[in-house]
């Protein structure tokens, strides 16, 4: 009895071993926090990967609460909306956190993605983070639709109602998808109630999953960082990388400064312009869906709006569709797209440098011109920009490979 | 360096947001511009009172509660009772018209619209030019049409109190053939109880008191608005001071 009661009993080393001898909880906390070594010359571009996170969070909680007072039908959702925002107890900040933090979360989300595109984080051995990425984007880009019903306002229901006919271009199998995805003839009671599961419930878990795989793959590979050279190249006697730094206290320390920055700025959005002069909330959405009326201009949200403008360039539906989905799926194969040697835009050549420039050029006009009605000359300037658009990523193997490189340095470059 | 464009950039993209605030007209006529004082509650006092009294016959505003107005503009149930609340028992109540949506359809051919959100969805200037733009024309069920909403099938409610006018409109020919009508201005024809400046002040106190029952707790939010900023840059410098001696040893 003593001698199993030695082998097993009594607890040594208090709870914290308790629970290791039972799960890797110190093992975990240090592979991911206390002993993962990122780049200490990271600058502010690598903020926007924690603030994701940080906006994640914020569209969780508020989300919960929202649906404790939402009413998934179409003939309360309206009202109910109204409800939080009048008689539910701090009911509108809730609202104007969530409705805010959408627009954030694809601010946030389009600033992290450009960083992997100025250092070339995508490239090997870093493919698989930006695929579960890109998997992550799309994922909010549903998210994002199906929430947008939800109040069930003018823009809500018109709005949908254009994007879900889209389908529709799709030969032989058309039709029938719109009608699965809508799950009735029109737009009903019914598609708002599964626009309600999928975004509550379905799609955030998806999502979450997905971010957690992100972060397992990142820790895998490490981060890349403003050099886009390989920190564990050079390490020290206990096989630590000199130039990296934990990630906490280190990272983030750093990072609670850009969270109070970013919070700072989401607050000035939630306190004073919740609308955003009606790009976070559109005016027309304070109007409940009317099946009879449809409104004067229907425009999405920004954050779809570059690939709406090249939606609408296109004269043809079904081509319209393509080359859509083609935009928005592109992004997906820049790790093979990218011939170059070198990963960061620092050691890179004019070529990459212009071509890179010309898309920021393209993406924000398109965004702006798909906020803008179809005239003429809105429509021709949506063509040259996507030409401009698909041409970044089509010619990039040719001038990503021509393009001269500077010697890489052998340590980052930290100034202190 | 790096992080002080940025932080430009992201105030720059902010400015150029937030100086979109007018909404378009869409229907061609130029808005004018209202000028609410949004914190004036004098003036939203008298709006309450001309909505009360020439709007909610028809027109309610059912998620706004007489108490949330009470509550803001300074007023007792009482004073609510007394003056506002027509056809309402309970100061929690809201604001339903006096007249059946089903009549209202009959005589009308559209049930007048609620008129809670009324200000964000069409903008102030919008609201303020539209009950400004009613103008004779015989023709039409009404005896009137607007300039800002063409046949719309309300009838010149505040007639009696703005008189009523006539609209000048001049066609000119364009070198393709088209025409092009330009409006003019209005012409008073019957005067009302009103001069031009006292009706101004009448619909601008309206379009006020519609502002706010579009969003109760505006003034509010923005107050405490200030509060979280100041919390926020408070916190800003601990966190710097934290992340500087945590760095203090990376070199």
């Amino acid at each position: 009895m003593a001698k199993i009661e030695a082998e097993v009993g009594k607890p040594q080393g208090g709870l914290i071993k308790w629970i290791d001898d039972r799960f890797p909880m110190t093992s975990t906390l240090k592979y991911h926090v206390t002993e993962y070594y990122a780049a200490k010359s990271f600058n502010w571009w690598y903020v926007f990967g924690v603030l994701a996170f940080v906006v994640l969070a914020i569209q969780l909680v508020t989300g919960i609460f929202l649906t404790m007072n939402y009413k998934p039908a179409a003939a309360d959702a309206f009202a109910s909306v109204e409800y939080i925002m009048r008689d539910v107890e701090w009911g509108w900040l809730i609202r104007y956190m969530h409705s805010t933090g959408a627009s954030f979360f694809f601010i946030v989300v389009y600033l992290h993605m450009f960083r992997a595109m100025l250092y070339g984080s995508y490239k090997k051995p870093r493919e698989l983070i930006w695929l579960i990425g890109m998997l992550i984007f799309f994922v909010l880009m549903a998210e994002g639709f199906a929430g947008y019903l939800l109040p069930w306002g003018q823009m809500s229901y018109w709005g949908a109602q254009v994007i879900i006919s889209l389908f529709g271009a799709i030969p032989w199998v058309g039709d029938a998808l719109v009608e699965i995805i809508r799950g009735d003839y029109s737009i009903s009671d019914i598609t708002l109630n599964r626009f309600f599961a999928l975004h509550v419930i379905v799609l955030p878990l998806i999502l979450i999953g997905l971010v957690f795989v992100h972060i397992v793959a990142l820790h895998e590979v490490g981060s890349n960082n403003p050099d886009g050279i390989e920190i564990k190249k050079n390490k020290d006697a206990n096989g630590k990388p000199i130039d990296g730094i934990a990630f906490h206290p280190y990272h983030t320390s750093k990072d609670l400064v850009g969270i109070i920055v970013f919070l700072m700025i989401f607050s000035a959005v939630v306190f004073f312009a919740p609308e955003m002069g009606g790009m976070f909330l559109e005016h027309a959405n304070f109007e409940p869906a009317n099946l009879t009326a449809t409104p004067e201009h229907i425009a999405p949200v920004w954050y779809y709006t570059p690939y709406y403008a090249i939606l609408r360039a296109v004269p043809d539906k079904l081509w319209g569709f393509i080359l859509f989905a083609m935009a928005v799926v592109l992004p997906v194969f820049l790790p093979w797209l990218d011939r170059c040697r070198v990963r960061s835009i620092r050691y890179r050549g004019w070529m990459h440098k212009t071509a890179l420039s010309v898309f920021v050029v393209t993406f924000i006009s398109l965004g702006w011109l798909g906020l803008q009605p179809a005239t003429d000359t809105y429509v021709v300037l949506a063509r040259v920009f996507s030409v401009l658009y698909f041409a970044f990523f089509l010619l990039m193997p040719f001038y990503t490979s021509i393009d001269k490189t500077k010697p890489l340095p052998d340590r980052v470059t930290y100034h202190g | 360096m790096v992080k002080f464009r940025m932080m430009a950039s992201l105030l720059a993209l902010g400015a150029v947001l937030l100086s979109g605030e007018s909404i378009a007209a869409g229907g061609g006529a130029t808005l004018e511009h209202a000028n609410i004082e949004r914190d004036n509650t004098s003036s939203l006092q008298r709006g309450a009172r001309n909505f009360m009294n020439y709007c909610s016959g028809c027109h309610s505003a059912q998620y706004v509660r007489f108490n949330t107005i009470g509550k803001h503009l300074e007023l007792s149930d009482e004073q609510l009772r007394d003056n506002l609340m027509f056809n309402a028992d309970k100061s929690f109540e809201t604001i339903q018209a006096s007249m059946p949506a089903s009549d209202a359809k009959r005589w009308y051919g559209v049930a007048p619209p609620d008129l809670s959100l009324m200000a964000r969805a069409k903008g102030v200037d919008y609201l303020y030019s539209f009950l400004k733009g009613f103008y004779l024309e015989a023709d039409s069920p009404t005896g009137v049409n607007n300039l800002v909403l063409a046949g719309t099938s309300m009838p010149h409610v505040l007639g009696g109190l703005q008189g009523y006018q006539t609209a000048n409109f001049s066609e000119h020919e364009n070198e393709d053939g088209s025409v092009t009508t330009t409006f003019d201005g209005f012409e008073m024809l019957s005067a009302g109880s009103m001069d031009a400046e006292q009706y101004d002040e009448f619909v601008r106190d309206t379009v006020n008191f519609l502002a706010y029952i579009s969003e109760p707790v505006r003034s509010d939010r923005r107050k405490l608005g200030v509060w979280v900023l100041m919390f926020l840059i408070f916190f800003y410098i601990l966190a710097s001071m934290l992340k500087k001696q945590i760095w203090k040893d990376v070199k």
